[in-house]
């Protein structure tokens, strides 16, 4: 099998990758935190693309699934860490060299580079060859490397390197300095004075005493005492010298392109699996999703708003799991409760669980069965133009309609308080339309209110209520519930709680 | 160089932890008179005095032997052991005073010090050692002997002439030779100072001997930042050899702190002695028991502290307790009961500090730790009441206590009705009794000395305040069963100066 992408079985013919834009659905849905999490420190790799193209196809999804699963054996993760580590050293030496003034120390940091080239990519073919691979990705990117090692120009570029350094490393000199007047020459093992030294005193010695040393800032540069030096040096060495200096004038293009994209490429599975490791410290379990283009009997058990999730395990605070399931022709999830009870959250974290779904990745929970969507649709009440409500409603509707244009059976609503900038009346209406719509075209869809009137709309439509502490009903236990809207219990229990119900209010009316 | 004159074979720890009831000895026992009596004015020596007082339930019997000889001998030779410790006072004070420089992090001026401080303690080590040539043979104790071989078998002469050599080398008057190698992007690392080949030639040697071909530069005078970098150079390469230099000073520095501390619980040792001497009080060396067994028994046993505030001969008193677990002492107030106490307290921690002990002779068993109970004066800021005041410091006590320990009470549980507190006190001796734990309680808790004396007990002694038949105290003990008064009346005659004896009958507290 030819290697073509870690990402990708199929060799891309889309757009230029690089110029993919994050989706719309990404602001509602918080996406863009979690994408911003799970790249952070991973700039250099340009991840977040990756995160704008979800797939539509089963076995893409499964490819990437292949992949990660491979990832969860520790050795194997071990393994391409150490050669990303290796790979960001190399980028950083070229880098230094880049920047650095004087010959002999720009030369000396890009052979450096080669070295750490072709020891890491040596060892990972090496590596990689002590595995039992399963993963289509991974068995086409081992071939590829293992005949790539074999070729004889990495192993002159490998043998070349090898010798320079070692040679370098023999070198020993020293420096006589009296006054203004510094001699290098050749060392001729003279003994070490300090340890003499410290001999003649070692008989005090009574337990750890203060360090004395003086501490040297390391810069990376030289000075030009240390160039002169290095010059004396050089002048002593003169074969070495110039070897290195034509290794540096030919050996530019050293790095290959094809393990420089896989080493781009397995970050978005580093990026994800570092980012899920730390919350499943804290306890959350994740799961790879069964995935289907046609069935929509989509569920989730113990699942979580991953974005709301990093923050709290950050802040210690614990994290409240949400399962739903829609059966037969159940198609719409209608979220009802009181304000601050997790209503939004559930729908972000549906929605969410979709797109992680779409990108190959383990979704929150500890079971789930996702559907693959074609388009994820979401509206979320703005804050903007408050002063001008017709405008605003205006402005709903406008963009609830551009939704619906674009939708097909196979897209998925995730709405948010729509429509609350107009009057109760033309709420009901106007939600119960668009509802209809949705239902008509037997599309997915979570819709977040505070009517109760939409919860039994229809046979497509199911409740789900936010729940309170049945004893406190300020307290929300952040559980959401497939139950009937009880809107009127709570409203009854708060009244009593501030003493606001009709009796209370007999009390405390004069 | 170790000094090994508190323990045979490991330094003192100044800085060991106390028991945690260190503060209730230091109240109860008075403490800070025998401190102050060893200190002087010399506000280190209280430091060394409290230290070894109150940690001594660590030491063994060989400790306690080995510190007894050498006491000894400082008490044959108290003008020589105080010259000694003058020494090394003296060699802490000039080393505190030579200052550093603006700047530590600068191995020319690490080096400059290093060399004045070891030059001032070379001269110091000498006069320690000419004591040591000078008065060896008239000590006898293992600790001194080998203190003074120690002297004279590490700082002979020849090693004194190899230090004043490197001392003069470590001038660098033929500029610094520094050996390297070439690092990260060829820049030097591995700086060695090194000792040129022909730094023991003669000057004629040196100039026509045939030197390697060497690469020389100079730093131009005007080219400031090059002489920091020449100078930067040079610090890489004296860097070790000051450190070396300077941590040496340090160590030796440890050796003259050690001999201060060590010497210094013997000065203070030396400065009782001579104030016991002016009172005409005696004191002897107490013959040490293992934990496990019972001994106590000594003659003219007095109260220490109690000499030294009235600074004239106190009563004394003698019991023999071998082979009890417990001594309840009764009888009158006034009797001398709680100074007889204090003295079986202060004893036992001077004896376990490897001291003499005020009486003309001593015997006991040392235990794992002491432990006084007394009662305490009221505390107005408490809101808890006395009594329940009293069992939390006796649970506090009973946190920590292990078979062989001892514990002081004095008057404790006195402060409930009589019942009660008989009730308690029996209680709560018996079960440490039954633990192997050794106590003395002064109590004029009849009911339960009554009920203690009543069970028989062959490991049990009752002692007595004696008051001859004129009602005057002898201040002295003696053995005898528990009494009903605690002859308040006598006091209450005193007082009120016989008016009215007839109301007396009390349980009146000392």
């Amino acid at each position: 099998m030819l290697f073509s992408s870690m990402l990708f079985e199929q060799p891309q013919t889309e757009l230029d990758r690089a110029t993919v834009e994050q989706p719309e659905c990404f602001g509602d849905l918080n996406l863009d935190q979690i994408v911003d999490a799970v790249t952070a420190g991973k700039q250099e790799y340009n991840l977040k693309p990756f995160f704008y193209m979800p797939l539509h196809d089963v076995e893409a999804v499964h490819y990437r699934h292949e992949i990660f699963r491979a990832l969860e054996n520790s050795a194997l993760l071990e393994t391409i860490q150490k050669f990303a580590k290796a790979i960001r050293a190399i980028r950083e030496h070229l880098e230094q060299a880049a920047k650095l003034y004087y010959k002999g120390q720009k030369e000396k940091w890009f052979l450096d580079a080669v070295q750490i080239y072709c020891d890491a990519v040596k060892q990972l073919a090496d590596d990689l060859s002590q595995f039992d691979l399963c993963a289509r990705g991974l068995l086409a990117f081992r071939e590829f490397l293992t005949n790539y090692v074999n070729t004889d120009s990495f192993r002159a570029l490998h043998e070349e390197a090898k010798q320079l350094g070692a040679d370098l490393a023999t070198i020993r000199y020293t420096i006589h300095i009296k006054g203004n007047r510094v001699q290098v020459r050749k060392y001729e093992e003279e003994t070490d004075y300090s340890a003499e030294v410290e001999e003649t005193f070692a008989k005090f010695k009574q337990g750890a005493v203060k360090d004395y040393r003086a501490k040297f800032p390391n810069w990376q540069e030289m000075n030009h005492v240390e160039a002169q030096v290095l010059t004396g040096v050089a002048q002593m060495h003169p074969e070495i010298f110039s070897r290195l200096a034509n290794f540096y004038a030919q050996r530019q293009n050293f790095l290959d392109e094809t393990i420089g994209a896989f080493d781009r490429e397995i970050q978005f599975y580093l990026a994800y699996l570092e980012h899920r490791a730390r919350l499943q410290r804290a306890g959350l379990v994740f799961c790879y999703p069964r995935v289907s283009a046609q069935d929509k009997h989509v569920c989730a058990d113990k699942a979580f708003d991953l974005a709301l999730a990093d923050k709290l395990v950050s802040k210690d605070t614990p994290i409240v799991c949400n399962d739903f399931f829609l059966k037969d022709t159940e198609r719409i999830l209608i979220v009802t409760g009181p304000n601050q009870g997790g209503k939004t959250t559930f729908a972000r974290m549906f929605g969410q669980l979709h797109y992680l779904a779409s990108l190959g990745c383990p979704v929150p929970g500890s079971d789930a069965q996702l559907f693959l969507f074609d388009q994820l649709l979401t509206h979320f009440e703005r804050e903007e133009n408050i002063e001008n409500l017709r405008g605003k409603l205006e402005d709903d509707l406008f963009r609830v309609h551009a939704l619906l244009e674009q939708a097909t059976p196979n897209s998925i609503f995730i709405l948010n308080e729509i429509f609350n900038s107009t009057t109760l009346q033309d709420e009901i209406f106007l939600s119960q339309e668009i509802l209809q719509k949705i239902s008509a075209l037997d599309a997915l869809c979570v819709c977040v209110t505070f009517l109760d009137e939409l919860a039994a709309l229809s046979e497509k439509t199911v409740s789900m209520v936010a729940t309170v502490m049945p004893e406190n009903p300020t307290e929300r236990t952040f559980k959401v519930e497939r139950k009937r809207a009880d809107g009127l219990a709570y409203a009854l229990s708060l009244a009593e709680k501030y003493q606001l119900t009709f009796d209370d209010l007999r009390e405390r009316l004069p | 160089m170790k000094v090994f004159l508190m323990h045979r074979a490991r330094d003192f720890d100044l800085n060991a932890p106390l028991p945690t009831n260190a503060q209730d000895l230091i109240q109860d026992l008075e403490l800070d008179t025998l401190f102050q009596a060893m200190a002087g004015e010399d506000e280190f020596l209280l430091g060394v005095a409290r230290q070894a007082v109150l940690s001594g339930f660590d030491n063994d019997l060989d400790t306690l032997r080995y510190r007894q000889k050498v006491l000894k001998d400082c008490l044959n030779h108290a003008a020589l052991v105080r010259e000694m410790y003058e020494i090394a006072v003296q060699a802490i004070e000039r080393e505190r005073k030579n200052y550093w420089g603006i700047t530590s992090n600068y191995p020319p001026s690490t080096l400059h010090r290093g060399r004045e401080v070891m030059q001032m303690f070379v001269e110091m080590l000498k006069k320690l050692r000419a004591i040591a040539d000078a008065h060896a043979a008239q000590f006898q104790s293992d600790g001194f002997t080998t203190l003074f071989a120690m002297l004279q078998r590490e700082l002979t002469d020849e090693y004194f002439a190899r230090v004043q050599t490197h001392l003069r080398a470590l001038k660098f008057d033929d500029g610094v030779l520094i050996s390297a190698q070439l690092g990260n992007g060829n820049k030097g690392v591995n700086y060695v100072l090194r000792k040129p080949h022909n730094s023991d030639q003669s000057f004629f040697e040196r100039v026509f001997a045939s030197k390697p071909p060497a690469y020389t530069f100079y730093i131009a005078d005007r080219d400031e930042s090059g002489a920091r970098a020449l100078a930067e150079l040079e610090g890489q390469g004296i860097n070790l050899a000051a450190n070396a230099l300077a941590q040496s000073d340090d160590h030796i520095l440890a050796f003259f702190k050690m001999l201060r501390v060590e010497l210094g619980f013997y000065v203070g040792c030396l400065n009782l002695h001579a104030r016991l001497a002016e009172i005409g009080e005696p004191i002897c060396f107490p013959i040490v028991s293992a934990a496990p067994e019972r001994k106590h028994s000594f003659q003219e046993l007095y109260d220490v502290c109690l000499a030294l505030n009235m600074e004239q001969h106190v009563v004394g008193n003698d019991v023999n307790a071998d082979a009890k677990n417990l001594v309840i002492i009764t009888g009158a107030n006034q009797g001398g009961k709680s100074t007889f106490l204090r003295s079986i307290g202060l004893a036992q921690l001077m004896m376990q500090g490897g001291m003499f002990v005020p009486a003309e002779t001593f015997s006991a068993n040392v235990c794992d730790a002491l432990f006084t109970h007394y009662k305490r004066e009221e505390d107005a800021s408490m809101a808890s009441g006395k009594f329940d005041e009293e069992l939390k410091r006796m649970s506090e006590i009973v946190e920590h206590l292990a078979p062989n320990c001892m514990v002081l009470f004095n008057e404790s549980f006195a402060a409930t009705n009589e019942r009660e507190g008989s009730e308690i006190a029996r209680q709560i001796v018996s079960a440490l009794l039954e633990r192997g734990i050794k106590i003395f309680y002064v109590t004029h808790l009849y009911e339960f000395a009554r009920s203690m004396f009543d069970k028989h007990l062959s490991d049990a002694l009752f002692l007595r305040a004696e008051r001859h038949t004129d009602g005057t105290r002898t201040f002295k003990l003696m053995e005898g069963k528990p009494l009903q008064t605690s002859f308040g009346k006598d006091l209450y005659e005193r007082i009120f100066g016989g008016e009215n004896p007839i109301a007396v009958e009390t349980n009146g507290r000392e």
